[in-house]
């Protein structure tokens, strides 16, 4: 019980315990909106924060499986590739729609979110179904598992007439936004930190140190990785509907082995286990490359042959600072802790607090 | 002590997302200043004394000889526009991102080209499904783009200012069917597709349909995925049908494979194929099983025409080895849109597009060009054979 104080921020005093819930939603909505505002001009903006937005939302929640819970899964793409295509699906089918009574934009918006929850609800029971033969057997079954899923809903995807194929889906209303994106990244943090500090929580991280110990402990063990695997595979799926709300065409491959792979890549970089860790993690791997488009361009002369060269040799330049990170630091950045753990003035207080 | 790394490193990872943004905003407020209506911030460019153009392309990913082979056409039509005194006094420049072949990082690439770079028009894309991406970005924020290569009928659907210098899917289709049905004189033929391509699904669905209509009949229809490296039980299937060709619509990367595997099962009829085909390395990866086949493309290097010797002449100093055609159709793209640029009244958006638009006999070095009231080029396609480490012209189609 006690760690659980630690972790949850609302200890503030005169408030009633039941709006303690609502108060990091209050600070994180009006923050949003003006995020909102201030980038309504700014399409490149706009488009690089949904990127990273998807890409947090993404490394956080594969950070409940693969960290907390100590389970290896490579098929994250697949999960996103689910939402991305069932909600891109229901928009088209909807587009045409509004709900009478209600302003076009608003209506736009309801069925936008009713399309992201079905899109999390249809990568939910994927996530369920494959999740629940493999999650029974331990060790790298569930890497298997869901790596073959993914594979599998790739080559669905091409020969399905409704998804567009090869060619991919275009045409779906592009009605994300900042502040949608940012809302959804602002649940999965908060489902995560919630999920590590419950006794919930603690029962994953028990598996993760000792499978053998924990079920003699009496942990439920495949109950609890396959509800661990079933919220991650929701919040993939929201992240791949947004993804589809934001991006002109979805196409067979934006989801392929590499995109798991990058999300591993990601969490790992970040620290096993640690939610700030692959927040901050995917918000630099998605901005990397960018910065270095930025960073070649104002280097070299216009039209000189560096600039056009350059753009090519990105990827192994990401690579490299990758394999260089990860030899200096192998736990990745913060481990199993969390940033607040890791600043000193934190730490401070923390240890004052406990002691 | 055990501290200071990951704290350094998070400093670090935080200063680099920090400085990211803020170098970003002040360019995107920039615009902003300018209003929303582009046309008139579009005239900024034009008072410094370099006219920049964008491209996006696939530098690095599967199709990257694709992507290249276009920058370098690309290039080499802007040096030499640059040599003859640039447009209306000013030299033009290209600014080239790589989308790695993936319709996400297309959309970004040519979202940061019209904000960040403002380049006055935009060359690109293979792939259909990247162009199409692009094409939704550069349509509502008014900014011309030009097509080099792609021949999905639904790109230049998006909208007024999308622009396309090569021939569509459904009428290679037609080509190749006309191609087996009046100069091979064939009946029967078999295909096998790609299934994870737009591109080779749509090639093969016109082929099916002009084909049949020209009294031939389709003996079997059989499917592989991109990458895949045995395609024997397909080609077992196919053989069974004693067809007199097989139409393999795919990418230069398989076909080789196929080509081999279908003459080692005894399969010896000619392969047909469509523009996919064309890369040096199809001779390298079909050897001597790929000769005797036949496709259709965009330009014959072969071609005695003093421009398409001049155009291959200068390629092949330059970059070294003989023009493929998405090099042959990124020079006629780029050398295209200087030309628009050229007869621009004003360089605005809508200015350029109509100008673009009234694109008419152009003498290219893939085909001479009319741009349709679809925004589609009007052109005719050559149908190549495979011979020892080259190419043979065989004969022009007209549309």
């Amino acid at each position: 019980m006690d760690d659980a104080v630690v972790v949850t921020p609302g200890k503030v005093p005169g408030i009633p315990a039941p709006l303690r819930g609502l108060f990091p939603l209050l600070v994180a909505l009006p923050v949003l909106f003006g995020l909102q505002w201030a980038l309504s001009d700014a399409p490149f903006a706009t488009y690089l924060l949904s990127v990273m937005g998807v890409n947090v939302i993404l490394a956080v929640s594969l950070n409940i499986v693969n960290g907390m819970t100590g389970q290896f899964s490579i098929g994250h793409a697949g999960f996103m590739a689910v939402g991305a295509y069932v909600s891109g699906v229901l928009s088209l089918a909807l587009k045409e729609v509004a709900i009478s009574g209600l302003p076009v934009v608003l209506s736009d918006q309801l069925f936008f979110v009713a399309a992201l929850l079905t899109g999390g609800v249809a990568a939910a029971v994927c996530g369920f179904l494959v999740g629940l033969p493999s999650l029974r057997l331990r060790g790298d079954y569930l890497a298997i598992v869901t790596l073959g899923f993914g594979e599998i809903i790739r080559v669905v995807v091409q020969n399905t007439e409704v998804f567009g194929r090869a060619l991919g889906l275009s045409g779906t209303p592009q009605t994300s936004s900042v502040a949608m994106v940012g809302f959804w990244v602002f649940v999965v943090v908060l489902v995560s930190r919630r999920i590590a500090g419950s006794s919930h929580g603690r029962s994953l991280w028990a598996i993760r140190e000792d499978e053998v110990a924990a079920e003699a402990m009496g942990v439920d063990t495949t109950g609890y990785k396959v509800r661990a695997f079933v919220v991650s595979s929701f919040f993939a799926g929201v992240a791949g509907a947004l993804f589809a709300h934001f991006v002109p065409i979805i196409n067979p491959n934006s989801f392929t082995f590499v995109k798991s792979m990058e999300i591993v890549v990601m969490v790992v970089l970040g620290g096993l286990g640690s939610t700030s860790g692959a927040i901050l993690a995917a918000v630099f791997l998605t901005l990397l490359p960018e910065g270095m488009r930025s960073a070649f361009t104002a280097m070299s002369e216009e039209g000189s042959s560096l600039a056009q060269q350059v753009d090519q040799i990105r990827m192994p330049v990401y690579g490299v600072l990758l394999v260089v990170l990860m030899l200096s630091r192998p736990q990745g950045l913060f481990g199993t802790r969390e940033l607040w753990d890791v600043l000193p003035r934190w730490m401070a207080r923390r240890r004052k607090g406990q002691s | 002590m055990r501290r200071t790394a990951p704290l350094l490193l998070a400093v670090l990872a935080l200063l680099a997302a920090g400085c990211e943004k803020k170098t970003r905003q002040p360019a995107v407020g920039e615009e902003q200043k300018g209003g929303a209506e582009q046309p008139v911030v579009r005239e900024a460019p034009g008072e410094e004394d370099t006219l920049l153009l964008g491209e996006v392309g696939s530098l690095t990913g599967a199709q990257a000889t694709f992507g290249v082979s276009t920058r370098n056409g690309i290039e080499l039509a802007l040096e030499e526009a640059n040599a003859a005194g640039g447009v209306k006094g000013k030299k033009l420049a290209v600014r080239v991102y790589d989308d790695q072949g993936k319709p996400e990082e297309a959309a970004q690439a040519v979202t940061r080209l019209i904000t960040q770079d403002k380049v006055l028009l935009i060359l690109g894309e293979v792939a259909s499904s990247n162009s199409i991406a692009m094409a939704e970005k550069a349509q509502p924020a008014g900014v011309p783009m030009i097509t080099p290569s792609s021949t999905n009928v639904e790109v230049t659907q998006k909208g007024d200012y999308i622009f396309r210098v090569c021939f569509t899917d459904p009428f290679q289709g037609y080509v190749m069917a006309k191609f087996a049905a009046d100069h091979l004189k064939v009946k029967k033929v078999a295909i096998l597709q790609d299934n994870k391509s737009a591109y080779s699904m749509g090639l093969s669905d016109v082929f099916t349909e002009k084909f049949q209509g020209m009294g031939g009949r389709i003996t079997t229809r059989e499917s592989y995925s991109q990458g895949d490296t045995d395609f024997r039980a397909q080609l077992t299937a196919i053989k069974k049908t004693r067809p007199e060709a097989v139409y393999v619509p795919g990418y230069y990367s398989d076909v080789g494979v196929i080509a081999r595997q279908a003459r080692e099962l005894g399969l010896m009829v000619p392969l047909l194929g469509g523009d996919g085909w064309d890369s040096e390395k199809l001779f390298e990866l079909g050897g001597s099983a790929i000769q005797g086949s036949y496709f259709s493309n965009h330009y014959s290097p072969d071609s005695p025409e003093p421009r398409v010797r001049q155009f291959i002449d200068r390629y092949k100093k330059a970059y070294g080895g003989v023009p493929d055609s998405m090099g042959a159709l990124g020079y006629d793209a780029a050398r295209v849109a200087i030309a628009a640029l050229e007869r621009a009244e004003s360089l605005t958006g809508p200015a350029i597009r109509d100008a673009i638009a009234q694109t008419k006999d152009f003498p290219g070095v893939a085909g001479t060009i009319t741009l349709d009231e679809n925004r589609n080029a009007v052109k005719p396609a050559v149908v190549l054979q495979v011979e020892e480490g080259k190419t043979r012209f065989v004969t022009t189609v007209n549309p």
